[in-house]
């Protein structure tokens, strides 16, 4: 894949429409990201990181400036196609509750295999059901993979939530402050655990948290507020 | 498509209790009105048909609905006699094919006992032509026999030639009893599910020679009692009737009649036509079926509302969950569809239940209603008014269902993937 898996240019944010529009929480100039990278990005809490991943996801988009995502300038879909292109090239992990509560492990694994054809696909030969035992036997979730997730503790939630992003192997691993509610200890084996699936999945990973001490173990870094020129942020920073 | 069937099924079935009690009252709802409808249209069968064939009621100066009731359906006291020469008078008439008497005031067991003759047996017919049956036996034939209804044979185990005797007056419990002039049951007559299978037939003379020995309502005086034995029946002669069914020639000739028997001089008459008495009688049931359904749908539009609050306080809830599938790929419109197919399933589920509820109640309560209260409950497919109104409900369901999912629609666009 030669196109960048990540490039903003311009981008201007605000919540809002019309008479509501509040003022910008991000404008930034320029945020490019190659395939392979395992980027990490902090800020402190209110920065716009939450929002600037909903950009990237194209649930959110710009008032102005151009979002492409390997390649696919997500303002020249249309609101279906960026919803398949981020369902077949985007795996996300929320800070914590990231599981459908109604759904087994094994099933909020399967999900976006059944949900997106492309994912399915890079599957090959290997049937869904054998994919999700894969990814549970590598993150120590096989005992548990008929059980309801709202059994499991925060750990395993996290882990089933590395499984689900990772099936079909997506090109941009997106995780939002994924280790926050978990301890220290905990936060150590997340990331091995994360950066072992993603390499295998040949992934790009984008890593968001407040949380600067993480950022030695990645293979770039960056503070969002110093790309960021939106004035409505920028008077909160020291 | 399929994926959101599975999510929704699955996502109910994690809530099966809030679930099945929505599903549970909207069924309840919905069993109602298609109850009523069935009963609505098989009490109006069972009305309209329980006489056919006849052109005109008459009795004595009353209102066309007492003269119907009590001539008829056996319902109320019948106002006063008329003379036989009356009845005569038009049982001879040009314009009349035939009539069928009545001649009532006694019962047994709290059963009408009826005089009338064998125009009643060849003409009597009910339900668009159906013809009265024997089971067993035959008319009377002597002057103290008499037919009884399937109802009243069944109910009292009564056979043919068993020995019953009648009571003076229509109170279920007579004090004055034609204990010396017991009747012999002669004939058995078929179910007809109308009042016919409640009452007892006997000749008119039989009446006469009930009473032969009475004067003026009271029973005789000891010593001055006729036995049986001794009555001849050519001695006999029928003096009054109650009221009687005419059929015209010539359906022309009904409206003419009427007014004939209306405007007779010697004595005064009401002649009604039954078709439009009884479509008056079905006026006044009509209110309590309107109040009835009105209820049902009441309950149901509570129902409903309470599938729809529930679904909006969760709203909150599955604002993570939406969240998480709008990650996954779901499109909004995939998020609203969701939603929407949640409640479509509750109210489907609900109306299926309902009709399903109606229509095994109704195969079980058939024959205790036939029999107890004349009333027909036909199987046949429910009215196309119910039909239209279950796919109204599943309609309605998926409308206000569609008000919380428009709201998490709008939620999840403007949230992004934020959860705040
Ligand atoms: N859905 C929303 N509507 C309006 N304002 C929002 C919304 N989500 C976030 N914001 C605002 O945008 C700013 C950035 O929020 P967010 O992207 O969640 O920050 P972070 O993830 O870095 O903590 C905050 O000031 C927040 O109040
Ligand atoms: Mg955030």
């Amino acid at each position: 894949m030669g196109a960048l898996a990540v490039c903003l240019h311009d981008v201007v944010f605000a919540y809002g429409r019309g008479r509501a529009r509040q003022r910008p929480v991000l404008d930034i100039p320029s945020l490019e990201i190659a395939p392979g990278e395992r980027f990490f990005l902090h800020g402190p809490s209110g920065c716009g990181k939450t929002t600037l991943l909903g950009l990237i996801a194209g649930v959110l988009l710009p008032q102005a400036g151009s979002i492409a995502i390997f390649g696919q300038a997500l303002g020249a879909l249309s609101p279906s196609a960026r919803d398949r292109l981020r369902g077949a090239e985007m795996g996300y992990i929320f800070q914590g509750f990231n599981l459908i509560p109604y759904l087994s492990v094994r099933q909020n694994i399967a999900l976006p295999c059944e949900v997106h054809a492309a994912r399915r696909q890079r599957l090959g030969t290997t049937s869904i059901t054998a994919e999700v035992e894969r990814l549970a036997a590598a993150l120590g979730l096989l005992p548990l993979l008929d059980q309801s997730v709202t059994e499991l503790s925060t750990g395993q939630q996290q882990r089933v939530a590395i499984a689900r992003a990772t099936i079909g192997r997506p090109g941009l691993i997106v995780a939002d402050e994924p280790t926050s509610a978990l301890d220290t200890d905990r936060r150590e084996q997340f990331l091995a655990l994360l950066f072992e699936l993603c390499e295998n999945a040949g992934s790009t990973l984008l890593f968001v948290s407040h949380d600067r001490s993480l950022a030695g173990r990645f293979s770039r870094e960056l503070a969002l507020p110093v790309i960021n020129r939106a004035a409505s942020v920028r008077e909160g920073l020291p | 498509m399929l994926v959101l069937l599975r999510l929704a099924v699955r996502s109910l079935r994690s809530r099966l209790l809030t679930t099945s009690l929505t599903v549970f009252s909207i069924a309840l709802s919905v069993l109602l009105l298609v109850g009523i409808d069935r009963l609505r249209s098989g009490a109006q069968q069972g009305f309209a048909g329980t006489v056919s064939g006849v052109d005109l009621v008459v009795g004595a100066r009353s209102g066309p609905l007492p003269l119907l009731l009590s001539s008829v359906f056996h319902i109320g006291d019948g106002a006063n006699d008329i003379s036989f020469e009356t009845y005569a008078h038009f049982r001879d008439h040009p314009a009349v094919a035939w009539t069928i008497p009545f001649s009532m005031g006694d019962s047994h067991r709290g059963y009408r006992v009826v005089g009338t003759d064998e125009n009643f047996y060849k003409h009597y017919s009910y339900r668009g032509g159906h013809a009265i049956r024997f089971t067993a036996g035959r008319q009377p034939g002597a002057l103290f026999d008499c037919v009884l209804g399937s109802d009243v044979a069944e109910r009292l185990r009564y056979g043919l030639g068993s020995r019953l005797v009648l009571a003076h007056g229509l109170e279920s419990v007579s004090l004055m009893n034609h204990a010396d002039k017991p009747f012999t049951v002669s004939g058995i007559l078929a179910r007809t599910s109308t009042p016919v299978d409640r009452a007892i037939y006997i000749s008119l003379l039989g009446v006469e020679a009930m009473h032969v020995d009475w004067s003026d309502g009271t029973p005789p005086a000891l010593g001055e009692a006729i036995p049986a034995a001794h009555i001849d029946p050519k001695q006999l002669h029928v003096d009054q009737i109650s009221a009687f069914l005419v059929r015209t020639r010539t359906r022309i000739s009904t409206l003419p009649l009427q007014r004939e028997i209306n405007t007779y001089e010697p004595e005064p008459l009401t002649a009604a036509i039954p078709a439009l008495t009884l479509a008056e009688l079905w006026h006044l049931v009509g209110y309590a079926d309107s109040a009835l359904s009105l209820v049902s749908a009441a309950a149901l539009v509570i129902g409903l509302l309470s599938m729809v609050a529930i679904l909006y306080t969760t709203l909150n809830e599955r604002r993570r969950e939406i969240a998480i599938l709008r990650a996954l790929g779901l499109s909004a419109r995939q998020v609203l569809q969701l939603l929407i197919l949640e409640t479509t399933f509750i109210s489907l589920a609900g109306t299926l239940l309902g009709f399903a509820g109606a229509y095994s109640l109704l195969v079980l309560a058939r024959s205790p209603v036939e029999q107890r209260f004349g009333i027909p409950l036909l199987l046949g497919s429910p009215s196309p008014l119910i039909l239209g109104f279950g796919c109204g409900i599943v309609l309605l369901g998926a409308i206000l269902g569609s008000l919380p999912a428009l709201q998490a629609y709008r939620n999840s666009l403007a949230d992004g993937l934020s959860v705040r």
